[in-house]
């Protein structure tokens, strides 16, 4: 019963701002859910009419010693800065956890985690998970400026973390494809989320290199439970829910 | 007490609060978050004879108060909800009712035909107003002679339980909800969504990738209450009422408009245990105003 989807009510214990990123750390009423890496939530907009639909949002990371869970937001429409101009003590309502995430390594695998922009979210709580299956994350994150790549130090604390920046303010310049971290190592798997195109880059580099790989994506979404058939991905098997099937896919079952 | 029981044309509903199609999956999706049997029934997704993969996305924009969707009936066909469907939802104990669309008459038939084979499929809603597909759905739905024509054809192959889903992108629905009658439909549900369309004026883009699609959610609610009204006056078969219900008051507002049960649709994605909630505060409500029976309610506006 533990993995059920439920309605919960979160209430906002810690709210930090990055720019137009917002960190929010939320406590549950009841015991947190079952959470895989990956696993997104439907947040409730209550605050501005011309919101309609839920907003889909990846969780950042969870503490089930605390009852916590926390997610990364960009503002960039009318739904996540309605979300984003929540206060502390304020209460989000979510529809929770939501499709199918990533596939922990296994002991011993050489993996590299790809973040790109605010897509570097549910890549903390994937890290930490890999961690505990004695799997060393290396992350290689990319934005357009340093200041677009937030809570660095919390991936520092997990695992080895490389950087590229389009303006070159941090870490390499350029585009997380160009890190010269391709030439120098190896991996086994390879786990991406961030803009469709940069997604579609290192599939393409994961596929020449033959590295087993998933990506995660944000297809615009209705429902967020498989129902309304709005999200779909063209795939191998036709076009699927990426809310349900997904978001995260190995890019073996993709059409990229 | 407050007897919620809603008797339509040999279709018994524990109360009057059913999912509408395309919003509610096969039910199952749902499952975790509500009783299905706390329902009066659930319209599953639209089948199909054959296969069909849907439009292109992107196929949803959201609107104020509402929502675009330009799906285009993706579903397996009837034979594999007749074989791997049916088989999961069959023992839930609510009316799990079938919605129906076809391109030819004949699929509609021929779809129809393998339906009425279920035994625990008590009706079938006829979808003859899918605005999201070229050949068929909505061609039927939008003229009289259309509509005579699909639903005598079904009547003769369906024995049970027969809804026509009526769309509202007609000049006067009333005429068509009296040719459905006149053909043998059981009960007319309606609306199904209107004709909209969505622009990005950044990239100067249609939001669809069908640039027009249908409009639902609580935006649509005041157009579907008249044409309830409307259509209740016209036809003596049961209306069921949906457009853009989200709460009790909604769904009572229907009732008194003339509806005899009601469907919550795009509500559904907003809180996914709406339809529960809605089915406990039509009791409320009747509480309140002295109601013995929730379907006392039916055409109940005071004038």
């Amino acid at each position: 019963m533990k993995n059920m989807k439920t309605i919960s009510k979160l209430e906002i214990i810690i709210k930090k701002c990055y720019g137009n990123v917002v960190f929010f750390l939320l406590r549950g009423d009841s015991p947190l859910p079952d959470i895989t890496a990956g696993q997104f939530v439907q947040m409730r907009v209550e605050n501005n009419p011309n919101v309609y639909l839920r907003r889909p949002i990846s969780i950042h990371d969870v503490d089930y010693q605390n009852n916590t869970v926390s997610f990364l937001i960009q503002e960039i429409g009318e739904g996540t800065c309605s979300l984003g101009a929540l206060a502390e003590g304020n209460a989000i309502d979510v529809v929770w956890p939501l499709g199918k995430g990533f596939t922990i390594a296994n002991k011993g695998d050489k993996v590299l985690l790809v973040g790109g922009g605010i897509g570097i979210a549910p890549l903390l709580y994937l890290g930490k998970k890999l961690k505990e299956n004695d799997v060393d994350p290396v992350f290689l994150l990319g934005g357009r400026s340093a200041k677009d790549l937030v809570r660095l130090e919390e991936y520092n604390g997990i695992g080895e973390v490389f950087i590229t920046t389009n303006d070159g303010t941090l870490g390499e310049k350029g585009f997380v494809t160009q890190h010269t971290l391709w030439n120098d190592r190896s991996f086994d798997r390879c786990y991406v989320c961030g803009p469709l195109p940069m997604m579609k880059a290192v599939a393409g580099m994961a596929k020449m290199k033959n590295v087993w790989c998933e990506v995660s994506l944000e297809n615009l979404m209705a429902c967020g439970l498989g129902a309304c058939l709005c999200c779909v991905e063209n795939t191998v098997d036709g076009n699927v829910c990426v809310c349900k099937e997904g978001p995260v896919f190995n890019i073996n079952k993709l059409l990229w | 007490m407050v007897n919620e029981i809603i008797k339509l044309e040999g279709l018994t509903l524990k109360n009057p609060v059913m999912t509408a199609s395309g919003t509610f999956g096969y039910g199952l999706e749902y499952a975790d978050f509500i009783n299905l049997e706390d329902l009066g029934g659930v319209v599953v997704k639209g089948t199909t004879l054959h296969h069909r993969e849907g439009n292109p996305y992107p196929r949803m924009a959201e609107t104020p108060s509402g929502m675009l969707n330009a799906v285009g009936l993706q579903n397996k066909g009837v034979d594999y909800f007749v074989q791997h469907i049916y088989p999961a939802i069959k023992d839930i104990k609510t009316n799990m009712i079938v919605n129906v669309s076809g391109s030819t008459i004949d699929d509609y038939v021929a779809a129809a035909e393998k339906i009425n084979e279920l035994d625990n499929i008590p009706a079938i809603e006829l979808n003859v107003s899918c605005p999201n597909v070229k050949q068929g759905g909505m061609a039927f739905g939008i003229t009289c002679a259309g509509i005579q024509q699909v639903v005598t054809a079904v009547r003769k192959a369906y024995k049970k339980h027969l809804i026509v889903k009526l769309s509202p992108n007609v000049g006067n629905i009333a005429e068509i909800a009296v040719a459905a009658e006149s053909c043998g439909a059981d009960s007319v549900s309606l609306i199904n969504t209107l004709l909209g369309m969505a622009v990005d004026a950044e990239t100067r883009r249609p939001k669809l990738s069908t640039v027009s699609g249908g409009l639902s959610g609580a935006c649509v609610k005041p157009v579907a209450l008249r044409m309830v009204w409307q259509v209740y006056k016209a036809v003596k078969i049961p209306v069921i009422g949906l457009g853009g219900i989200s709460s009790a008051t909604d769904a009572v507002e229907f009732m008194l408009a003339g509806a005899s049960a009601i469907q919550i649709g795009t509500a559904n994605f907003i809180d996914p245990a709406i339809s529960v909630k809605v089915a406990r505060g039509i009791v409320e409500y009747c509480e309140r105003h002295g109601f013995a029976n929730v379907s006392d309610l039916t055409g109940a506006l005071q004038q």
